[in-house]
């Protein structure tokens, strides 16, 4: 037990570290907190111009949004980064549990979707047409790490893959992108083709969405309450498969000597 | 003079080769643009401003061109890094200039993929009518362009052989160049301190002019600007990685991964 709360906390924390460069805050700044300062405005505007809706639908849909980033990446680049660095394979020898080994990776990543997630919600606030109530804050922050986890959980999903496929990095763009593009992020659901909206149902971040928009509108917690279990829900099936590719992919990539391949 | 247009056509076409032959490039450049053509259509038609879906269209593939061009100028020269390649790049007789400036063009053409991915993506399944209203200008608009983009490329460029960690400055430039740039939204929305930072960057006047030549108006002028900012640019370019050469020689980081 001692062992694999080790592995979970101090493992989890050095893989995080050495996620950016030994975290160094030239590459973290602009990539965490600069890109996403730019998100948020840049879809405003386009709502704006295309007079969709208001400011807020746009900050709050891309602050939650982005609360993806860390986990989906970083999670991607977990395993693909020890791949390009070939470590990939002892890392595969090493007697440690896998579930605490991955997910001790993934708790870092949560709390950083949370903190770009909250940075971008300052960010809206300061420069863009946005009025939030304090109170709603608290609640906000519960739907941001629901959402978060349930990210992450997708993002374990696309590390899993990583064992498998050679190229993580594309499947991790294109999971991100298709999470702005189907999960109500900048558009209405209901402006989405039918079929549309039942895939963003079965993807992480539109039931937070829509949770943080009704708290954003005044709803209280207990209001949307079954939004954030759905989102909770979302995240542990996705973390469930996630750990079921994590062992079959394991056993495929000893069979195949495929983890040196790059 | 003769040597020198060889090596940059030669230069040119091998990285465009290259490049073509990357799934993950080729990918990204079409896939990307689609996915942000498809979110720029929906969010029009969800939205009441009128007007032609083409503006969408051709904004959101000048998005692709920006991409390729960022992503792959900065992600050539760290390719060359991770490699242990760049010295022997620089090494060459040739002036490195004359090395990275075929590498910055080869990647902004390849961000053609991205127009003509959006453009038929629209076409097919949003209706946008693609019939353009000057075909002369809009065919030299897209030269123009791809040489403002891929100059623009060589003065990014000349960052990343500085800094190891100059990649980063890909990922935080790519939303805001769209955004005051007016791909999708007028600048006339934007502050007004935007506008003078907007007319020194070629993709506003890329876009411009291919928005003239597509939809109606006169696409020259803009196309000139274009020209004349891929001038700039290549003095700019020229000094900026001669003296970062130095720096990098000076402070032997070229082979910093």
């Amino acid at each position: 037990m001692r062992q694999n709360l080790r592995v979970f906390f101090v493992g989890g924390y050095l893989s995080y570290r050495a996620l950016f460069n030994w975290m160094h805050w030239s590459y973290y700044i602009p990539t965490m907190l600069g890109a996403p300062i730019f998100q948020v405005l840049f879809f405003a505007y386009i709502g704006r111009y295309a007079k969709v809706r208001n400011d807020e639908f746009f900050v709050v849909g891309n602050a939650v949004q982005l609360s993806a980033m860390a986990g989906i990446y970083g999670m991607a680049m977990t395993v693909g980064g020890e791949r390009w660095t070939q470590t990939l394979s002892q890392l595969m020898a090493t007697p440690a549990n896998r579930l605490p080994l991955f997910l001790g990776r993934a708790l870092p990543l949560i709390a950083n979707g949370i903190i770009t997630s909250a940075f971008a919600f300052t960010v809206g606030w300061l420069l863009l047409d946005v009025s939030l109530s304090w109170s709603a804050l608290p609640a906000l922050a519960v739907v941001i790490a629901a959402s978060a986890f349930a990210c992450t959980s997708l993002g374990l999903l696309v590390g899993a893959m990583g064992l498998r496929v050679r190229d993580v990095f594309f499947l991790a763009n294109f999971v991100v992108y298709a999470l702005v593009l189907f999960c109500g992020v900048n558009i209405p659901l209901d402006a989405l083709p039918g079929w549309m909206e039942s895939v963003a149902r079965a993807l992480p971040l539109t039931h937070g969405i829509e949770a943080a928009r009704a708290i954003a509108d005044g709803a209280s917690l207990a209001q949307v309450d079954y939004l954030v279990w759905t989102e909770l829900a979302i995240g542990a099936a996705y973390a469930a498969g996630a750990f079921a590719l994590f062992k079959l992919f394991e056993l495929e990539g000893r069979r195949r000597a495929s983890f040196e391949s790059i | 003079m003769s040597r020198l247009i060889r090596l940059i056509w030669v230069g040119w076409k091998f990285h465009v080769k290259t490049l073509t032959l990357s799934g993950f490039f080729i990918l990204t450049s079409v896939l990307q643009p689609i996915i942000f053509a498809t979110l720029a259509y929906l969010m029009f038609r969800a939205g009441t401003r009128e007007g032609t879906l083409l503006y969408v269209a051709l904004g959101a593939g000048m998005m692709g061109i920006w991409s390729s061009t960022l992503f792959g100028s900065g992600g050539a020269i760290q390719w060359q890094r991770w490699q242990g390649t760049l010295e022997y790049s620089i090494a060459v007789p040739p002036p490195l200039m004359l090395v990275i400036l075929p590498l910055t063009l080869a990647t902004s053409t390849i961000g053609l993929y991205s127009l003509t991915a959006t453009l038929l993506w629209g076409k097919l399944f949003f209706d946008v009518p693609l019939d353009v209203a000057h075909p002369l200008a809009f065919l030299v608009a897209l030269p123009a362009t791809v040489v403002g983009l891929g100059l623009l490329g060589l003065v990014l460029a000349s960052t990343f052989i500085m800094y190891r960690n100059a990649n980063a400055l890909s990922n935080l430039l790519e939303y805001p160049v769209w955004l005051i740039t007016g791909l999708l939204v007028s600048l006339s929305l934007l502050p007004g301190w935007v506008g003078p930072i907007s007319w020194v960057l070629a993709p506003t006047w890329g876009i411009n002019a291919l928005r003239e030549s597509a939809i109606a108006g006169n696409a020259w002028p803009e196309i000139g600007m274009c020209l004349a900012l891929a001038a700039v640019y290549l003095v700019i370019g020229h000094f900026t990685l001669q003296q970062f050469e130095r720096l990098a020689r000076d402070r032997a980081t070229l082979s910093l991964t």
